[in-house]
């Protein structure tokens, strides 16, 4: 078991890395701001002749064979936040991902919440 | 908006009615908290067809005041990282070397994941309690179904300031006390009093370590969502 100071926030944080060369650069999404609970879900189109894919976005693109949150996504492919929201732009823009569920807005409504706490009781 | 009157103090995981006596760790059954045999179910599948829902809950607090304890005893947890540009701001390079040499911080974040009924699944965040961290709760609490802020009673100004922003905020939170062993029992309105918050805002003790105590906190923040109605120029979740 590592140290217990491992486990402060304020440590582990720090400049570390570089994600600019999985992002060729880029470093924020040009298309719609995602949010870390945005579902995603590959469109099963194929990939258009002459486009070339990072592995980080064909992993993605596996991992979205079935809905899957930013967030998920991020920490399957021990990946940073800011970095999948670049891969996942680029990808909708060649209509290979697309959004399936945006983030909620507001409250949900009464039932809603009934039920997440009473599931959240039964667990 | 609608007043809501201070609600019954909820002891979550309080060891009985009138238990005022100091929780003894070495106590068999309660779970340790990260490490040791947490029991993290690295095995769980996704649902099958992917989450069809997601919400978001916050947990907020200073350093050392049991974020990644709770997180870990109610969710699957696992590691997530943002990443940050941040402004070095008077390090004194000029200016077109500063646009070429971005500094990008990387913030780990507590990231846990409970999966409900009905392809529901919520995801906790536990968020660094410290200033230069507010930009990450704006993005955070977007849409959030709302926010624990946790305290440890022997240095509740560790977490002044996750107070302060969720009270300027419309999101509802609840504040959750940690009770660490060795810290003097305080009731929930002697903690009241002395952090200032509203009646409003409930408040309750818990055991950050114990999961049934992790999911009596989840509960009593929803409860108090739903208490409180949404502004009614607010588009419902999922508009
Ligand atoms: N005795 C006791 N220790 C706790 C409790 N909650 C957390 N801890 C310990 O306090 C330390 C800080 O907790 P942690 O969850 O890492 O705090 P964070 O910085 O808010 O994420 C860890 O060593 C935990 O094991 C508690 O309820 N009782
Ligand atoms: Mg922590």
């Amino acid at each position: 078991m590592g140290s217990r100071h491992e486990r402060w926030v304020d440590e582990a944080a720090g400049p570390l890395v570089r994600p600019y060369a999985i992002t060729r650069g880029r470093t924020g999404p040009r298309g719609e701001r995602l949010d870390l609970v945005t579902i995603l879900t590959g469109t099963g189109r194929p990939v258009p002749e002459r486009t070339r894919l990072s592995p980080e976005q064909y992993r993605m693109l596996a991992l979205c064979r079935r809905p899957t949150t930013v967030a998920d996504i991020a920490s399957d492919l021990a990946l940073p936040v800011g970095v999948i929201e670049v891969l996942a732009d680029d990808l909708m823009d060649l209509g290979l991902l697309g959004v399936a569920r945006p983030a909620p807005v507001g409250r949900p409504d009464m039932d809603t919440l009934r039920r997440i706490r009473d599931d959240l009781r039964a667990l | 908006m609608t007043y809501v009157p201070s609600e019954p103090v909820l002891r979550a995981g309080a060891p009985g009615v009138g238990g005022t006596a100091p929780r003894d760790d070495t106590e068999p059954g309660i779970q340790p908290g990260v490490g040791g045999t947490d029991p993290r179910d690295d095995t769980e599948p996704a649902p099958a067809a992917g989450p069809s829902s997601a919400y978001k809950i916050l947990v907020a607090g200073g350093f050392g005041v049991g974020k990644t304890t709770l997180v870990g005893a109610v969710s699957e947890i696992r590691p997530l990282h943002t990443e940050e540009l941040m402004t070095e701001a008077g390090s004194g390079v000029d200016d077109i070397r500063r646009i070429e040499q971005k500094t990008t911080t990387t913030v780990a974040m507590d990231f846990g994941r409970i999966t409900l009924s009905q392809g529901t699944v919520l995801y906790l965040f536990g968020t660094p309690g410290q200033d230069r961290f507010w930009f990450m709760w704006e993005e955070l609490s977007r849409g959030a179904l709302g926010a624990v802020v946790l305290i440890d009673t022997r240095r509740i100004e560790a977490s002044f300031a996750a107070i302060d922003y969720f009270e300027h905020r419309s999101d509802p939170f609840i504040v959750a006390v940690n009770r660490f062993q060795d810290a003097y029992d305080y009731t929930a309105e002697e903690i009241r009093d002395a952090l200032d918050i509203a009646p409003e805002v409930p408040i309750v003790l818990c055991d950050a370590r114990r999961r049934e105590s992790a999911k009596e906190v989840l509960v009593a923040l929803i409860e108090h969502a739903m208490r409180r109605p949404g502004h009614p120029d607010e588009a419902q979740a999922y508009a």
